[in-house]
């Protein structure tokens, strides 16, 4: 930054400070790994790291979907169920596949399944979406109404119980399917892989894009953007749809790791979304937010509750000591917001 | 004439915002059992004058006296607690509650802690019935119309009492009638020695009621003596002066006509017409300036022209061709582009960069296939933020640290990235201090040199003289005279735009 001098000392003590309170999340992750490193035995074995970063990639996919909305000036509280729905369209395929009556059935393979998966949790975001931008409901319910509907059908589809043994069929080329849960190219898991693709994806979205520039300009000023031309309704569009997806992946790939479906998988994994995006520096209001934030706050989330459980601390500990760090995180970001707002004046300020 | 007391008195006030002096040096009289009237362009630094007075903003230099005494106020509970009542331009009510609880609203009438609601109801009844409007003062205040809303919103400064009361161009929303009520009751309080402070843009309404006049202009007085003698000649003269802005002199380079609209109709919520059939054309190269008081439709006018109204009517042509469905992103697409009066709540996303609100309009010409280029963008931003000379510090900071003018030219970047054929600008120089205003009169006088056509709305008379090449007046939705922007005289434009008394809501 190149700053107009308020005195040598006084800019460049103002800018580090500035620079540590940005880097805050990132500064956190840090803190918290170095300090299991430290007190829990194993923790810094490769097998927990993987375990680790499967169980953070999870969340991870949620958070970005929900990073992009929340940029947008509204939330997604329909993901988890998302999450729960699309395991079990997963595993009804898997097992029964499409009985078309006259003992006539079709039979997916494991790709085809993945597809049609993507295709109900992209369907679910656009039922958010033409509820808030055609119907005029308002986020929050409309997607509080989706959470209800998809977790409801997920329940309807089994009448309750686990679809059990998704091991798949190698007649119908199905049995790869445990392959996008458990396989790994290179050492590294798919589920790792599949969230390098979309984080990377969604970090070129938001910064290389037209379509970024408008999600962060409805959530600044809505009215404004489409003064300015942007297509408001559109664009809102595109972040639900694109958060269905993500929770759609990640419905898969808790089916394939557990070879199992059930019909509750995912319940509040909304709000480990949301906190992992405001962790990451996202602001609720809309126009603020970026992706690698998110990931690091995902990081700084799971990172916290596998590191407890492995020192063995009590889960009833862990909850409260989740909810501290997020307040924490918000209470922080606010101060770092006054106080950038007030070095650029003063920058400003010197320039006339 | 029976002697009028000082009730209170501004000496050498100054008040300064962060970027310009809106007031410099006033001294203002505010005289008991009269109607004080104060008159002054947009900007001029009336309402900052009344927020002073009314405990809203502080001085920064000067003082405020009472009977003698200096006071100070430093909000508006101290203000009212000294009998000052305001009524603000913009309503400060609540739609979903009832009539007598916005009456009502922060000094509840309790009886043992709970809400007296009877008595309320009484007085709320009682100040209705003075202001001989007949409405049930149960219902929500939702359901009436803005000029019995704006009545409530009197009502509500009439039941504190006030010795002083403030009224911030009271009549901008009512009807004649209402009007005619509004001042019986203003008479009805001035023999009761109250002293009214009563601003307004309508000068012959100001002559009718007004006791004595004072006239701003930039932040200074320019004019203050007792009302008679006073006409509207005497009053624009105060208000405009005899010294010219700084405006550039007009080219002769006016060429094709470029923008024509015919009939253009925009119904109101309220029923009639906000926008009633109003044609009007624009040649390349032509600054046409729209002149007219608040709610004549003039801004309403652009934004039909850029689309933002599904249900306006009429027809509109770009370079001789249809201009299409009313969709602002084609319209923008096509060579519309708009520069909104609202900058804060139209024009900017405040907490975007200044590059990515420059730029806002027109990523499609940095974008191939998907990508955005951000080193074109930035190349472009750069040689905008020359070409326009903005000041700044980086294109990276927030565009809400800049002052009200660069802002202005971030807005005025932001449509001339479009490309556009023809330039829609509401009210371009409000809320900028004087040498920012010049700069950007000389920045849409040289775009209509390279052949733009310039379509701007103003509500200020020597900005509209001094740079238009033809002048349209509007009133009631109506355009209600042409003048030639070099011959036009100013009594003539003001008697066009003033709102004929048979014309009521």
């Amino acid at each position: 930054m190149s700053a107009i001098d308020t005195g040598p000392n006084g800019a460049s003590a103002q800018n580090l400070l500035l620079l540590l309170l940005k880097a805050r999340t990132f500064i956190a992750l840090i803190v918290v790994f170095v300090f299991f490193a430290a007190a829990a035995p194993n923790f810094l074995t490769t097998a927990n790291m993987i375990i680790m970063a499967k169980h953070v990639a999870l969340n991870a996919f949620l958070a970005i979907g929900m990073t992009f909305v929340i940029i947008t000036g509204g939330i997604d509280l329909s993901v988890g169920s998302i999450v729960g729905l699309c395991g079990m369209v997963a595993g009804y395929l898997l097992l029964n596949g499409v009985d078309l009556g006259y003992a006539w059935t079709i039979q997916f393979n494991t790709f085809e399944i993945g597809l049609i998966t993507i295709l109900v949790g992209v369907l679910v975001g656009v039922v958010n979406g033409v509820l808030i931008t055609r119907l005029n409901v308002a986020p929050f319910i409309a997607t509080l109404g989706t959470l209800y509907v998809a977790r409801g059908l997920a329940l309807l589809s089994s009448s309750g119980s686990t679809f059990p043994n998704l091991s798949g069929n190698a007649e119908w080329g199905s049995d790869t399917f445990r392959w996008i849960g458990a396989g790994s190219i290179l050492g590294i898991p798919v589920s790792i892989w599949m969230l390098i693709l979309v984080a990377c994806g969604a970090a070129y979205v938001a910064r290389n894009t037209p379509l970024g520039r408008h999600i962060y300009a409805v959530g600044g000023n809505e009215r404004g953007a489409s003064l300015s031309g942007v297509k408001v309704k559109r664009v809102k569009m595109y972040v639900y749809m694109f958060s269905g997806f993500c929770a759609a992946l990640v419905g898969l790939i808790i089916a394939s790791q557990l070879q199992a479906a059930h019909p509750a998988t995912g319940e509040t994994f909304e709000l480990n979304a949301i906190a992992a995006a405001v962790l990451g520096g996202t602001s609720m209001s809309g126009g603020r937010g970026r992706i690698f934030g998110t990931i690091v706050g995902a990081f700084v989330i799971g990172i916290l509750s596998d590191g407890l459980v492995m020192m063995g601390v009590s889960t009833f500990w862990q909850t409260v000591i989740k909810g501290l760090v997020i307040i924490a995180a918000v209470v922080v970001d606010q101060a770092q917001s006054r106080f950038e707002a007030r070095v650029v004046l003063r920058q400003q300020a010197a320039m006339r | 004439m029976t002697d009028h007391p000082i009730g209170l008195s501004i000496r050498d006030g100054v008040k300064v915002y962060p970027g310009t002096r809106a007031l410099k040096s006033v001294d203002f009289d505010v005289r008991m059992g009269a109607v004080n009237v104060l008159v002054g362009e947009n900007g001029a630094g009336k309402s900052t004058l009344m927020k002073v007075i009314a405990g809203v903003e502080g001085l920064t230099e000067g003082r405020i006296e009472m009977e003698g005494q200096a006071v100070s106020f430093s909000t508006k509970i101290d203000a009212e607690r000294a009998g000052i009542g305001i009524v603000f331009q913009e309503l400060n009510l609540f739609p979903d509650l009832s009539i007598t609880e916005n009456i009502f609203i922060g000094r509840e009438r309790t009886h043992l802690g709970h809400i007296d609601r009877a008595e309320q109801r009484r007085i709320a009844q009682e100040l209705m019935a003075r202001l001989e409007q007949d409405i049930d003062v149960d219902q929500p205040l939702g359901n009436l119309r803005i000029g019995q809303q704006q009545i409530v919103e009197i009502a509500k400064a009439l039941n504190e009492k006030a010795r002083i009361l403030i009224l911030d161009e009271p009549t901008s929303a009512l009807s004649q009638t209402e009007v005619d009520v509004l001042f019986r009751v203003v008479g009805e309080l001035r023999r009761q020695g109250v002293g009214i402070v009563y601003i307004s843009h309508r000068l012959e309404e100001l002559i009718r009621i007004g006791d004595y006049i004072t006239v701003l202009r930039d932040g200074e007085i320019t004019g203050a003596q007792p009302m008679q003698g006073v006409d509207i000649p005497w009053i624009v003269h105060a208000m405009i002066g005899d010294a010219s802005k700084d405006f550039p002199p007009r080219a002769d380079t006016i060429g094709e006509e470029v923008f024509r609209a015919e009939a253009v109709t925009l119904p109101r919520e309220a029923g009639g017409l906000a926008v009633d059939h109003v044609s009007l054309s624009v040649k390349a190269g032509e600054i046409v300036g729209i002149y007219g008081l608040m709610g004549a439709g003039r801004s309403e006018f652009l934004e039909c022209v850029l689309g933002l109204h599904p249900h306006a009517g009429g027809e509109m042509w770009l370079d001789g061709v249809p201009i299409g469905p009313p969709d602002v992103s084609k319209r923008i697409d096509r060579g519309v582009a708009l520069i909104p009066e609202d900058r804060k709540r139209d024009g900017l996303v405040q907490i975007m960069a200044i590059r990515e609100n420059m730029t806002l309009s027109s990523l499609r010409r940095f974008t191939r296939g998907v990508h955005l280029s951000l080193k074109r963008e930035a190349e472009t931003v750069r040689d905008f933020v020359a070409r326009l000379g903005i000041k700044i510090a980086s294109s990276e900071h927030p565009v809400s640290s800049l002052s009200g003018g660069n802002q202005q030219k971030v807005v005025i970047s932001k449509a001339l990235m479009t490309s556009p054929r023809i330039l829609l600008m509401d009210e371009p120089s409000r809320g900028i201090d004087i040498g920012a205003k010049a700069e950007v009169f000389r920045t849409m006088r040289s775009l209509a040199e390279e052949g733009l056509a310039i379509l701007f709305v103003t509500s200020d008379l020597e900005e509209v003289t001094g740079l238009s090449d033809r002048i349209i007046v509007m009133a009631r939705g109506k355009i209600t005279g042409k003048f030639d922007g070099t011959t036009a005289r100013m009594a003539d434009i003001v008697e066009a735009a003033q709102v004929k008394k048979d014309v009521a809501a």
